[in-house]
């Protein structure tokens, strides 16, 4: 009997148009904002262009819209591929892609306008957190609805990592969130002093590791073997890798906050589980990388193995550089400065958003039955990315490093080398620097943009029919 | 022992913790068998989606290597520092002790520095090339967010390079304001004379600083401050030193000089504040601040323009 079943691929597709947008949003807020950094005037005296206002806008629609979109297209993608199964919920499927986008235009008014909880990553206000708190309850019961109806024994391993991810974030957000209403715009945290701190970057570090790792983990074993055309290198080292990832991240949140009001025991724990979750890291890298092996000469001819394999290259590194500012010595030079805002964005370039391209090159054109549009388009926009990710990490290691090491230079008489406002002056052309990675970032993604537009302008969309069950597996 | 609220909870980060390490370590243990046949690696036999297979090669050596070689590291900080709840460490490190510990030896190295001059006259210390230099070097680290890198100060922040000065330009009354800090109130007097008694006291005002005002506001503006300015700017207008009233007649303004602004300090109110750096930096600092506040006097600089 033939099955005529197909997967439902409108609300990936829906998520995967969507990333693009929340990308130029996004990186097009940090434009504005390393401008403004670099020329102060330029918030033109306007409230709602102010520095304060736009960072949060930034760091959330990157992170959560167009992280949060990718994650969504792509795991809805490869949870039915993988299960050989429809989505559990095609109404419920619907609602996290509105729902979303809601929450998505909400932060991206109420931001703007300075209403804020003022905790890093969890800005808005608590209506949002709790439209949030659906939409993410109504992801777990789509995603894990579909495993439980999975016409194939075992759990593919990429659905470990995003299963990991929704579950985990859904936790965080309940917790950090929690707050004491005042009005219909304005709450106070139901934490305290270094309590409330140490639940905010139990929070924020583990949006890192949950929301930006496991979940971009979780992409690259589906579209690296699949573009590669190889198997995963390692089902063991999938195994030890995703446990320990998962265990030990949740303790690495101190590092945020080494030489505080925190006690010294917990600063400890937490320096010294980040230095464990380095290898845990490397697993994961490893297993991407190693994949490739036999199969190489692929990425001279491929430009979307490239984004994926590059991607993991940056993920690697920005492992290693993590562990490493955990510890306190490094920490003692390195928190407060820019130093900080080059490592986040290795990681959020060069991992999260070249993971997330890769996927989408991959994607688009099997959810419209077309090829992509131009292979030399994905090749100008990787190398345009790339160079300007490499001018983006490099000005910020070098003012970070200048500016920590400004901050505690000591004359002989014990006063301070330098007043702050010569280590702003110090930094500038290396803001200016930053600004024209950044920008060169956004030219790519622009790129990539026009790509799609050119892909699915007229194509009509394809539903791919759900495979009749296998005898043999 | 203020870290917890009970005994309990110290020995349940310890026990979790060392479990964790240990279960970390078991679990890149048990599936860390080499390959005992030289064959091509087998997969796992899974396949999904088509053509998606696992390989399954052994963990890699210097990979698996580095994980202990973590742990063993985790287990050996944890001894010798604090973390397993109130276990103090073997070294019995803590960040205030850090933090003292580097601040007494600053003091050691530095204090003779400071003392030097702690007990020379500030004018003499004011003329002296080094200590110049030195109290330069903490005024651009503890007073230009305020007062401007060239001490020509800001709306509110008083310039200390004009030679007026709220509370007395006496070298003794220089260092009090910086050891103690000042309150400077300017009470609101919107709501007691009205708005065009506001008017009127500002023109008043005005016309002590010498410049050109309606004649007729003004006197009825000196009238009003008879009865309710002269006790802190006195009868001609000079101020008063003693509580930090400025004088009115020099045409020196620190909240603005333009006829609005006037009128907004008197109808509204000012509060100013200087912070007290005496505990901050201790005296000997504060007078070699003092000395290099009272050498700037008369030197050219940008005045605040408002």
């Amino acid at each position: 009997m033939a099955n005529t079943e197909t997967y439902n691929y409108k609300v990936v597709r829906q998520f995967a148009l969507m990333t693009l947008v929340w990308g130029v949003v996004g990186m097009l807020v940090g434009v504005i904002i390393a401008a403004q950094l670099c020329w102060p005037a330029l918030n033109f005296d306007v409230p709602w262009l102010t520095f304060g206002r736009l960072r949060p806008l930034h760091t959330n629609a990157v992170i959560f819209a167009f992280g949060g979109c990718a994650l969504f297209a792509t795991s809805y993608y490869v949870v039915q591929r993988t299960c050989h199964a429809r989505l559990f919920s095609d109404g419920l499927a619907a609602f996290t892609f509105w729902g979303w986008q809601l929450v998505i235009v909400l932060a991206a008014v109420t931001l703007p306008l300075g209403i804020t909880t003022s905790k890093e990553y969890a800005e808005l206000e608590w209506p949002i957190d709790i439209l949030i708190t659906l939409v993410c309850v109504s992801y777990a019961i789509v995603f894990f609805g579909t495993i439980m109806k999975r016409r194939i024994k075992h759990i593919y391993v990429a659905n470990w990592f995003f299963g990991g991810f929704i579950i985990t974030v859904a936790i965080l957000h309940l917790v950090n969130s929690a707050a004491i209403p005042v009005g219909p715009l304005k709450s106070y945290s139901a934490y305290a002093g270094v309590q409330d701190a140490m639940v905010q970057w139990w929070y924020g570090h583990n949006a890192v590791g949950f929301f930006l790792t496991a979940g971009f983990l979780g992409m690259m074993y589906y579209f690296i073997p699949k573009q590669a055309g190889r198997p995963v290198y390692s089902y063991r080292l999938s195994i030890v890798h995703f446990w320990a990832l998962v265990f030990t991240y949740i303790w690495a949140g101190p590092h945020h906050l080494h030489y505080t009001a925190l006690p010294n025991w917990a600063q400890s724990l937490g320096m010294v589980m980040s230095i464990v979750l380095l290898a845990p890291s490397w697993g994961g890298m490893i297993n991407g990388i190693m994949t490739l092996s036999g199969a190489w000469h692929k990425l001279r001819t491929d430009p979307v193995l490239r984004f994926l394999v590059v991607s993991v290259s940056f993920y690697g590194m920005s492992t290693f550089e993590g562990p490493m500012m955990s510890i306190k010595t490094v920490n003692a030079l390195s928190h407060y400065t820019d130093w900080t805002i080059g490592h986040v964005h290795s990681g959020a370039l060069g991992w999260v958003a070249f993971v997330s391209m890769g996927c989408l090159y991959y994607l688009i054109p099997r959810l419209y039955g077309r090829e992509l549009y131009s292979l030399r388009l994905v090749e100008t926009h990787f190398w345009v990315s790339t160079l300007g990710i490499v001018l983006y990490i490099t000005s910020m290691w070098v003012a970070g490093i200048m500016q920590g090491l400004m901050w505690r230079a000591v004359n002989d008489d014990g006063t301070l080398t330098y007043a702050f406002i010569e280590t702003v002056k110090a930094m500038h052309p290396f803001y200016i620097i930053r600004l024209l990675g950044g920008a060169m970032f956004l030219v790519g993604t622009l790129i990539m943009c026009y790509n799609i537009y050119r892909t699915v302008a007229n194509a009509s969309p394809v539903n791919a029919p759900v495979p009749v069950p296998a005898a043999a597996h | 022992m203020a870290d917890f609220t009970s005994g309990g909870w110290s020995l349940y980060i310890t026990i979790v913790t060392i479990v964790s390490l240990i279960a970390l370590f078991f679990l890149a243990w048990k599936l860390s068998a080499r390959r005992t046949d030289s064959g091509p690696v087998e997969t796992s036999g899974h396949v999904w989606d088509e053509d998606l297979e696992e390989y399954n090669n052994p963990l890699p050596r210097w990979w698996l290597n580095m994980f202990y070689l973590t742990i063993i590291w985790a287990g050996l900080y944890l001894i010798a520092y604090p973390g397993l709840g109130t276990y103090k460490g073997l070294l019995g490190w803590t960040q205030q002790d850090q933090y003292e510990t580097e601040m007494a030896a600053a003091e050691a190295k530095y204090a003779p520095l400071f003392e030097k001059f702690a007990s020379a006259d500030l004018a003499q210390v004011a003329q002296d090339p080094e200590a110049q230099k030195i109290g330069g070097r903490l005024f651009s680290t503890y007073c230009t967010t305020c007062h401007g890198s060239d001490a020509g100060g800001a709306r509110g922040f008083p310039n200390l390079r004009d030679g007026d000065w709220l509370y007395g330009g006496e070298p003794a009354m220089v260092k009090t304001s910086i050891l103690n800090g000042r309150q400077g109130a300017m009470p609101a007097w919107g709501a007691v004379i009205g708005a065009d008694g506001v008017k009127q006291v500002a023109a008043y005002v005005e016309k002590l600083s010498g410049r050109a005002t309606d004649d007729a506001a003004a006197g009825q503006g000196q009238q009003l401050y008879q009865t309710n300015c002269v006790a802190c700017h006195g009868p001609d207008g000079k101020g008063n030193p003693m509580m930090g009233a400025p004088n009115l007649t020099d045409d020196i303004w620190l909240y603005g000089g333009s006829t609005e602004k006037i009128a907004e300090s008197i109808e509204k109110g000012r509060n100013g504040v200087m912070p007290a750096h005496g505990e901050l930096l201790g005296e000997a600092k504060v007078h070699l601040l003092a000395a290099y506040v009272l050498s700037l006097q008369g030197s050219a600089a940008a005045h605040y323009e408002d």
